[in-house]
């Protein structure tokens, strides 16, 4: 290997010049494929969407109607199960995925957080289909049984915020929906938020703890602070993929086409209604298309918010 | 717990022991209670995630230890009441991965090396792709499977196990990409100066001296990449579907361990259910033990 490593030097400078410019043309072409597919990507959907687009026009966005029947279709209800799962999502994850990170760089011995934080991302190799049999199995009887009839016998007897939490206590729904994505993104956010804890200046914590402050004034008042871009960053990131979640969404969401405002009731969202209707669609229909079209509206969101994330964690990563 | 505490006792109290610093003591007493708290909290935190995944493993290993039979790694899915196994199911998702991995790493690999060696000349261009191949990596894998559906399936005619496996090369890529990408910056200058020193071509330096300092991150990069995929689901729907038969050939229907599953969790006949538990549980093995093995043999190599 040696001597053929430097047999290139005894070739002339042309056909040398030549292999360099054959391989930065490979690597060129490759990491342009790589811009096409995702261009491909939005490109193939806006082009399946053009049907129902064309037919319903922007009111799609708006109209609550999935219709088979009456050949009606509208993305209002998808798109508001998506977004209501989501954001319960980031409001359980948030908190937990920051007590993690806390604890693991300020509260824990470094041996322990080593395994510890290895066992937090395993959750994150789980599939999400392994999720959606687990929230299955064990959330949805103890959602059915336990929280759901206490909270509609505590909360929902609130005068305002009550709605939230009347209805049948089916199991599935929005809320459960939310907690399963809550635990699926936690170890993403938690493994950004530590990154970000662990690559600020120790002389910034160290004055601050010799200046009296208690751990939790340190984190409140330094580390968030300094990182909180990022955090606000890594926080996107578990809402993009919460927003394009499939799997773990469709056995627990209850598969009903609904908006309303109790947390219990069953719902959809644009991946799990493609999952589920996409093969009972033939091509060319109009229900085919008003399928691709709220699978480029999921697109142009999850994009939309993934660009936000990777935006605010350039700031702190271009540093690494 | 009992180190957590003196640690705590310690930044705590420092303040109120030195005396003349201490302000008044009912605000310093809330200081240390909202400092108690937020520490339970967090330890809550952690401790209520962990459950949630001891409670995963667990119920996977509680439904799904009885299919771990020999009729089930050789027979294929059989109608209920058959005695039927998940062999198809088995085979087919190792061919639709190693496909992928044959498909997606090398463009991964080849757009890495471009990413980490190019940055001279053309970052603009490489700046461009690293967002996407970022945004790749989290994108809905269901829209994935719907893009391959519309340019594959739908031309061809059918759905295929090689539609499936392109399908996952999508996902394959961008982890590769990212790895590769990390590990080539890690490779010292000294390195390369000493291969163009003796007059390599800049290919051979890349290929011959940067990949191979490299190739122990790259492999782990692929293998995680293997790992991510082998659980997919959605991306499968569409694209090869999933065969009830003994099927190896790429260009028909096949199946796969995680649609076979989707398809049986939800049946209402107990052996199916049974088996659906199976073969999660085989699959979450096989990808956390990818993990651990990874995780492990990176921890050894920073040592």
């Amino acid at each position: 290997m040696d001597r053929s490593a430097t047999s290139p030097s005894a070739l002339t400078g042309a056909v040398r010049g030549n292999g360099d410019a054959v391989f930065a043309t490979i690597v060129r072409c490759s990491a342009v494929l790589i811009l096409l597919g995702l261009g491909g990507m939005v490109a193939v959907m806006a082009w399946g969407a053009r049907g129902a687009f064309g037919r319903f026009g922007l009111g799609f966005l708006f109209d609550k109607a999935w219709n088979p029947v009456t050949q009606h279709f509208g993305a209002a209800a998808p798109m508001f199960g998506t977004l209501v799962t989501s954001l319960l999502a980031i409001a359980m994850a948030v908190p937990l995925a920051f007590g993690i990170a806390v604890w693991l760089t300020e509260i824990a011995s470094s041996r322990i957080a080593g395994v510890i934080g290895t066992l937090i991302q395993l959750l994150a190799a789980v599939p999400s289909i392994i999720f959606g049999m687990w929230g299955f199995a064990v959330l949805v009887p103890f959602m059915a049984h336990y929280v759901e009839p206490m909270a509609a016998h505590t909360l929902g007897r609130l005068p305002v915020v009550g709605t939230l939490f009347r209805g049948a206590p089916y199991g599935t729904g929005f809320l459960t929906g939310g907690m399963i994505l809550a635990v699926m993104i936690t170890p993403f956010i938690s493994a950004v938020m530590r990154d970000v804890f662990l690559s600020m200046p120790a002389v910034l914590k160290e004055s601050a703890y010799g200046l009296g402050m208690t751990r939790w004034e340190v984190v409140r008042r330094i580390i968030l602070p300094w990182s909180r871009t990022s955090v606000v960053g890594g926080i996107m990131l578990g809402l993009g993929r919460a927003l394009g979640e499939t799997m773990a969404i469709t056995f627990v969401i209850g598969n009903a086409n609904h908006i309303g405002w109790s947390l219990f009731s069953p719902g959809n969202t644009i991946a799990s209604l493609i999952a589920l209707e996409f093969p009972e669609s033939a091509v060319g229909s109009l229900k085919f298309s008003s399928l691709m079209a709220v699978g480029f509206l999921l697109m142009l969101i999850s994009l939309g918010t993934l660009v936000c994330s990777r935006l605010l964690l350039r700031s702190k990563a271009a540093g690494r | 717990m009992a180190g957590h505490d003196s640690q705590a006792a310690t930044a705590v109290d420092t303040p109120c022991t030195s005396g003349r610093w201490q302000g008044n003591s009912l605000s310093d007493m809330r200081r240390r209670m909202v400092d108690r708290v937020a520490t339970g909290l967090c330890w809550a935190a952690t401790v209520l995630v962990l459950l949630m995944l001891f409670s995963i493993l667990f119920v996977l290993v509680r439904n799904g230890i009885s299919g771990l039979r020999w009729v089930t790694f050789v027979h294929v899915t059989l109608p209920p009441g058959q005695d039927g196994g998940l062999a198809n199911a088995i085979v087919g998702s190792l061919i639709q991965t190693g496909l992928a991995v044959l498909i997606g790493a090398p463009v991964g690999l080849l757009t890495g090396i471009y990413l980490a060696e190019f940055t001279a000349t053309d970052g603009r261009l490489i700046n461009a792709v690293r967002f996407v191949s970022d945004l790749l990596l989290s994108a809905p894998s269901i829209l994935v499977g719907l893009f391959i559906y519309m340019i594959v399936v739908v031309p061809t005619g059918h759905f295929s196990g090689l539609a499936g496996a392109l399908a996952l090369s999508i996902l394959v890529v961008p982890v590769v990409v990212r790895t590769t990408e990390d590990m080539l910056r890690l490779v010292p200058l000294s390195m390369r100066e000493a291969a163009f020193a003796l007059g390599a071509p800049r290919w051979r330096v890349i290929l011959s001296v940067c990949l191979r300092a490299a190739r122990d991150g790259v492999a782990t990069g692929i293998l995680l990449a293997l790992a991510r995929v082998s659980g997919e689901t959605a991306p499968l729907l569409f694209t090869s579907l999933g065969n009830m038969n003994w099927s190896v050939s790429p260009t028909a229907p096949m199946a796969s361990l995680p649609v076979t599953i989707y398809q049986y969790a939800g049946a209402a006949y107990a052996d199916w259910t049974a088996l659906a538990w199976t073969g999660a549980l085989l699959i979450t093995t096989g990808i956390l033990m990818i993990n651990i093995t990874v995780r492990l043999g990176l921890g050894r190599n920073r040592k």
